[in-house]
C-alpha cells in the first residue's frame, strides 16, 4: 500500500478539458471517494493513476515514486471498471487468476487457490467458480471483476463505480465488505461513485470535482458541515439542500445572495409560516415538501408525523449556509 | 400472443421452410453429386445418355488420374501380372502403369499455395486490422478506403501488369511469388472484415489486462486474440476460397514447379481422349480440402457471417 499523489494534472481531450490543474494527496491507507456529475473528470483522474491515459502535463507519485512515464503493468495499481471488464472467453476462476499469473507476480499455484478460495467466499462466488464469465448474472459480472482487483496487493485500488449496477442489498453488503477490507488490509482506495450513501460510509476523504478542477477535498462530515460552495454542498444530503433567496429571511450577512438550508438547518415550529405541499412517508423519515412564499423547499420531519398537506408549518432557518452570487460560501 | 412470431414457429411453418431448405440443398448439392458419382464411373458409363444413376463403381477415374500409363502387348501384360490392385485396373484395359501423373505434386503446389496465402493474409490482416482499429494513424480513413479501392476492380484487370513484375523480379512460377500474390489480393478483405471484428471487442478488456500486469503485447495475444478467433477463422476461409479456386493468375503465372490443381485439372482432358472420370476425380479430391476446413470451422464461420452483431 503506498501513498498516491497528483500533482497539477491537466489533462485534455481534444478541445474539451477534462481536468485542469488537479492536485491532491490520497494518503497511505486512505479511502478517497470523488464525488461530481458525469463530465466532472472523476474517471480521468481514475485513468491517469492508473496509467491508461497520459496528463498533458502535471505528475502522478505513487509511494513517493513519480509514475507519469510507467506503464499500468509497472505501476503495480488493481482497477475495477464499471462494466465490461470481465475476459469473456475465461471462467471465473481463469479471470480471478489473471492478474496472479501476470508476469509481474507469477504466483505459486497453490498461493493462487489460496487467495482465489479466500475472495471467492467474501463475495460469495464460490459456487460460480467454473463458470464462463458471460453466464453469469450482471450482478456476479461486477463481484467477479472487484474479486479480481482483490486478489491482488497493489500499491492502490482504483475503483469507477463498482457498486452501481448491482441490487441494493447486494451493495449495501459490499460498501461494508469493501469498507472492512479497507480497514483490515490498511489498503489505499481511490474510488468513483455517484452515491453518496457510499461516499459517506466508506471515505475518509471526500474530493469534489466540478468541471475538472478538484473545489474541495476533505472528511465526508467536513464537506457536509462545511461546504465551500453551493456545489460542493449539493453534493452531500438526502434531501437535497435548499436554495434560497438570502433576503427571505432576516439577518442575511453583507454580499449573500443565497441561503442553503440542509433538513436540519430549517427549525420547525417557529418562525414565520409556510404551507405544506406534500408529505411523502419513506418509512424511516418523512419527507415534507412546504412552500415558503412560493419558493418550494424540501425538509424531512417525524417518521410518525400528522401534518398532511395544506397545513400550516412554522419555520426559522438555524445556522444556515450563505452563499454569494458565485456560488461560493460567505458564511 | 401476436399471430407471427420469430421464435414459436407453427407446424405449418416449419413444413414450409424444411421444404425449402430441403429444395435448396437439393440444387446446391446436385453439382457436387454429379461430380462425385462421375469420378466412381466407367469411362463408358460417365458419357452415357441419359445419365445412368445406378452404375458399377470403379476406381479407374482415380488410377488414371495418379498414374501416367502406357499401352503394351498381349504378350508383355501375360509376362508381367498385375502386381496390386491398381495394376489390376489398368492391366484390363491393355496398359501398364509407367509412373505417378504430376496430380499428386499440383495439389501439393494448391496446399502450399493456398494455405500459405492464407495464413500470410490472416496474420498481416489481423496486424493491421488491430493497429487500424485501436491506434491513431494519420489519414486512417484515407488508407483504410485504399486498402478497399485494390479490390474495386477484378484482380486478373492487372494481370498484365503483374506479369511482367513476376517476369522481372523472378517471381514467374514460383511458390513465393503466388502466396504474395494470393496474399496481395486477399488483405483488403481480411484487413476490413478483421477490422470490423476487433472494432467490436470492446477496450476495456485490454485495459483491465494491462492494469493487471500484461504488456501491450500480451494483452493482445492473451485478451483480443482469442475474442477474435471468430473473425479469424472466418476471414481464413473466405481467403481460402478464394485462393484455392483462383484459376485465371494461376493459368497465366505458373506452368511447372508451382502449377496449382486448378490449371492442371483441365489439362487431364487432353491427355488420350476425354477421361471424364479422371477429371471428376480430380475435382473431389480438389474439393476436400476447404470442404474440410470448413466444416471444422462452421461454427465460427455461422458466427462470423453475423459480424459479432449477436455479441451480448
Amino acid at each position: 500500500m503506498a501513498e498516491v499523489e497528483l500533482a497539477a494534472i491537466t489533462k485534455n481531450f481534444g478541445r474539451t478539458c477534462a481536468l485542469d490543474g488537479v492536485s491532491m494527496t490520497v494518503p497511505d491507507g486512505a479511502f478517497v471517494v470523488l464525488l461530481g456529475p458525469t463530465g466532472a473528470g472523476k474517471t480521468t483522474t481514475l485513468r491517469i493513476v492508473a496509467g491508461l491515459e497520459r496528463p498533458e502535463s502535471g505528475e502522478v507519485r505513487i509511494g513517493g515514486m513519480p509514475v507519469t512515464s510507467l506503464t499500468p503493468a509497472q505501476r503495480n495499481v488493481a482497477m475495477v471498471f464499471q462494466q465490461y471488464s470481465l475476459y469473456p472467453h475465461m471462467t471465473v476462476r481463469e479471470n480471478l487468476a489473471f492478474p496472479l499469473k501476470s508476469p509481474q507476480l507469477r504466483t505459486p499455484p497453490e498461493q493462487i487457490e489460496r487467495k482465489l478460495r479466500e475472495v471467492a467466499e467474501m463475495l460469495q462466488i464460490s459456487h460460480k467458480l467454473d463458470n464462463r464469465a458471460t453466464a453469469l448474472s450482471g450482478g456476479e459480472m461486477q463481484r467477479v471483476s472487484i474479486g479480481r482487483a482483490l486478489v491482488r496487493n497493489p500499491a492502490v485500488y482504483l475503483m469507477d463505480e463498482p457498486l452501481s449496477s448491482l441490487d441494493a442489498k447486494l451493495r449495501a453488503d459490499l460498501r461494508v465488505e469493501l469498507k472492512g477490507i479497507q480497514a483490515e488490509m490498511g489498503a489505499t482506495f481511490l474510488y468513483v461513485t455517484h452515491d453518496q450513501t457510499e461516499a459517506m460510509t466508506m471515505a475518509t476523504h471526500v474530493g469534489v470535482l466540478d468541471r475538472g478542477r478538484l473545489v474541495q477535498i476533505g472528511s465526508p462530515r467536513e464537506i457536509y458541515e462545511n461546504p465551500i460552495s453551493i456545489y460542493a454542498a449539493s453534493r452531500l444530503g438526502q434531501p437535497r439542500i435548499n436554495v434560497l433567496p438570502a433576503d427571505l429571511f432576516a439577518g442575511a450577512p453583507a454580499g449573500a445572495k443565497t441561503i442553503g438550508l440542509r433538513p436540519e438547518q430549517i427549525r420547525q415550529g417557529e418562525g414565520e409560516d409556510s404551507i405544506v405541499t406534500r408529505v411523502e412517508h419513506l418509512g424511516d423519515q418523512t419527507r415534507l415538501h412546504l412552500s415558503f412564499r412560493h419558493h418550494a423547499l424540501v425538509t424531512v420531519t417525524d417518521p410518525h408525523t400528522a401534518l398532511r398537506s395544506g397545513d400550516v408549518v412554522r419555520i426559522r432557518p438555524e445556522r444556515p449556509f450563505y452563499f454569494d452570487a458565485s456560488g461560493a460560501r460567505v458564511h | 400472443m401476436s399471430a407471427f412470431s420469430v421464435t414459436n414457429v407453427s407446424p405449418g411453418q416449419k413444413w414450409i421452410a424444411g421444404i425449402l431448405v430441403a429444395g435448396y440443398a437439393l440444387i446446391t448439392i446436385l453439382p457436387l453429386v454429379w461430380i462425385v458419382a462421375t469420378g466412381f464411373k466407367s469411362s463408358a458409363d460417365s458419357i452415357a445418355y441419359p445419365p445412368t444413376l445406378l452404375f458399377e463403381p470403379t476406381l479407374e477415374g482415380y488410377v488414371n488420374l495418379f498414374t501416367t500409363q502406357t499401352r503394351q502387348s498381349p504378350e508383355v501384360l501375360a509376362a508381367n501380372p498385375p502386381q496390386t490392385w491398381y495394376d489390376g485396373i489398368v492391366h484390363e484395359r491393355g496398359l501398364v502403369i509407367a509412373g505417378p501423373s504430376r496430380f499428386g505434386e499440383r495439389f501439393m503446389n494448391s496446399v502450399i499455395i493456398g494455405f500459405g496465402s492464407t495464413f500470410l493474409s490472416v496474420f498481416l490482416g489481423t496486424l493491421a486490422a488491430y493497429a487500424f482499429s485501436r491506434f491513431k494513424v494519420p489519414l486512417k480513413d484515407d488508407l483504410l478506403f485504399f486498402v478497399l479501392s485494390t479490390r474495386m476492380m477484378p484482380p486478373i484487370a492487372v494481370a498484365i501488369p503483374v506479369f511482367l513484375m513476376f517476369r522481372s523480379l523472378g517471381l514467374n512460377d514460383t511458390h513465393a511469388g503466388m502466396i504474395l500474390l494470393y496474399t496481395a489480393v486477399n488483405l483488403s478483405l481480411a484487413v476490413w472484415l478483421l477490422k470490423g471484428f476487433i472494432d467490436e471487442i470492446p477496450l476495456e478488456y485490454e485495459e483491465a489486462a494491462l492494469i493487471d500486469g500484461y504488456t501491450r503485447l500480451q494483452a493482445f495475444y492473451k485478451v483480443v486474440l482469442p475474442q477474435a478467433a471468430t473473425g479469424i477463422a472466418s476471414t481464413a476461409i473466405f481467403c481460402l476460397i478464394f485462393a484455392w479456386n483462383e484459376y485465371a493468375f494461376a493459368v497465366l503465372l505458373t506452368s511447372g514447379t508451382a502449377q496449382t490443381a486448378p490449371p492442371f485439372i483441365p489439362t487431364i482432358i487432353g491427355v488420350g481422349g476425354q477421361d471424364w472420370p479422371a477429371v471428376a476425380a480430380g475435382a473431389t479430391i480438389f474439393l476436400l480440402p476447404v470442404m474440410v476446413f470448413t466444416i471444422l470451422l462452421r461454427k465460427h464461420l455461422l458466427r462470423g457471417i453475423t459480424f459479432g452483431a449477436v455479441r451480448k
